[in-house]
């Protein structure tokens, strides 16, 4: 057992957990955030992405004893209380989404996506950079849609600021 | 995953002592490959010492001759360095083609040449290059560093600290994807070092893991361009064949994605 102490969603959180914790065990079982979910458990669909230190990673691969220290954002922490983030409004208005299994990941990853290339992103490389997202239902199409439409709002609303 | 306890050392001192304590201890760099291992219980270490903040262990130099990667930068690092995209874009490009984004945010080459997986593309950059696997004790050609299947020359606690890269005059890489695991199903590193010489590895094709192949080596020897490559013939046999791909299959893409490589590396 060890101790970890971590910043989840601007909070500081301690926690006393096995070594083999994995972060998203930290995040579903002992936090509540069930919002970052467990897709495949083998590191490929991205359904467990959360921002660790500003980077999107699979929290599925993740030790606890690895994010010790380290600032990490869940899907519950980008909205403003009951304003969505851009890129949650955008989900929402394109139809981004069916079961809504894959879409957390899929929105932690975008966000991170439109961080690393503002405002100039073009469709072939929203879905080269969505290649670690699998999802089962929606085909892509409208979640490229949204990524697209989210990265022109966030580039107007960080022009507002 | 079974139990295990976890270190973060901040020197590789520190790391390897930590190691002699353990009863079956293992490194843990960017854990995209360790991890999912321990998740499906194939390996269950003792001590698990994550040597990935070791400040010592990360970085990038370039000099007139050679670029030096330290084991523990994380491929996005790698991606985004200056000194990577000026003195080898071959090396820029290849690591831009490792899994996806977020492996890519964790993995380190460190880790990716530690474990020398027969579809892994690394190993093809440091074998082609020439490279010099420098660890704690010692420093390790290339050519006497992979050892077959995720077999390599190094102890058991032994901690690869960097890969120093000989700049060469042109270099280029090409795989094609396995669209499921994104592994290379055949890649291929081409060089012509600044002494004429040329080099040529690919990875993803032999059961015995990354290879040079000197059939292509004797085409671009003669002749530095892809359409050298139209009349060899590459032989199938120990060439890897799987649900993916038959050894011949396979046999053919040494050859296409080399010609792709030359034609990348200008
Ligand atoms: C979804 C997915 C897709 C992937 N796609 C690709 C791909 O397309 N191409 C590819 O090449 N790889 C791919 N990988 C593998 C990935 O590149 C791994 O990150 C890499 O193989 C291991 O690096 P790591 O830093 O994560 O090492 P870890 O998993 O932390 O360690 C792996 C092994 O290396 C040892 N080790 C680590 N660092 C050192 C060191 N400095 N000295 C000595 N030993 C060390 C560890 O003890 C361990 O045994 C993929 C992985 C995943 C999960
Ligand atoms: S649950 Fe983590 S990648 Fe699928
Ligand atoms: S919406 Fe169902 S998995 Fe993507």
């Amino acid at each position: 057992m060890s101790t970890v102490t971590l910043t989840v969603n601007g909070k500081p959180v301690t926690a006393e957990v096995e070594d083999r914790t994995l972060l998203v065990q930290l995040l579903r079982d002992h936090l509540g955030l069930t919002g970052t979910h467990v897709g495949c458990d083998t590191s490929q669909c991205g359904a467990c992405i959360v921002h660790i230190d500003g980077r999107a990673v699979k929290s599925c691969t993740t030790l606890v004893g690895q994010a010790n220290g380290a600032n990490v954002t869940t899907i519950e922490g980008i909205s403003k209380g009951d304003e969505l983030h851009p890129m949650q409004a955008a989900f929402r208005d394109n139809h981004g989404l069916q079961c809504g299994y894959c879409t957390p990941g899929m929105i932690m990853s975008a966000i991170d996506i439109v961080n690393r290339h503002g405002g100039e992103l073009d469709e072939e490389t929203v879905r080269q950079e969505l290649e670690g997202n699998i999802c089962r239902c929606t085909g892509y199409h409208n979640i490229v849609k949204s990524v697209l439409d989210a990265a022109s709002r966030m580039k107007v609303a960080q022009a507002a600021e | 995953m079974y139990s295990t306890t976890y270190h973060r050392p901040s020197t590789v001192e520190e790391a390897v002592a930590l190691f002699a304590k353990g009863s079956d201890a293992k490194y843990l760099a960017g854990g995209h490959t360790l991890l999912p291992v321990m998740k499906q219980r194939l390996t269950a270490p003792s001590d698990v010492i994550d040597i990935a903040r070791i400040p010592a262990l990360i970085g990038i130099e370039a000099s007139a001759d050679t670029l030096t990667i330290k084991a523990a930068t994380t491929y996005v690092d790698i991606v985004n360095s200056a000194d990577v995209k000026r003195t080898i874009p071959a090396i820029a490009h290849l690591t831009s083609v490792v899994g996806d984004p977020a492996v890519r945010a964790r993995g380190t080459i460190g880790g990716s040449v530690a474990t020398n997986d027969p579809s892994a593309d690394y190993p093809a950059a440091v074998l082609a290059l020439n490279a010099t696997i420098k660890t704690n004790k010692r420093s390790i050609a290339a050519e006497d560093f992979f050892k077959g299947l995720f077999a390599t020359a190094l102890d058991e606690n032994e901690i690869i600290t960097a890969i120093s890269f000989p700049i060469p005059a042109k270099a280029g890489y090409s795989k094609m994807r396995n669209p499921a695991s994104r592994f290379a199903l055949t890649g291929v590193f081409v060089v012509q070092t600044k002494s004429g010489e040329i080099r040529v590895a690919a990875t993803g094709a032999s059961q015995n893991g990354v290879m040079r192949v000197p059939a292509i080596e004797a085409a671009l020897k003669a002749n530095w361009s892809a359409s050298a490559l139209d009349g060899v013939k590459i032989s199938d046999e120990g060439l890897m064949a799987d649900i993916h791909g038959s050894s011949d299959y396979r046999a053919n893409l040494i050859k296409v994605m080399a010609q792709r490589a030359v034609t990348a590396a200008g």
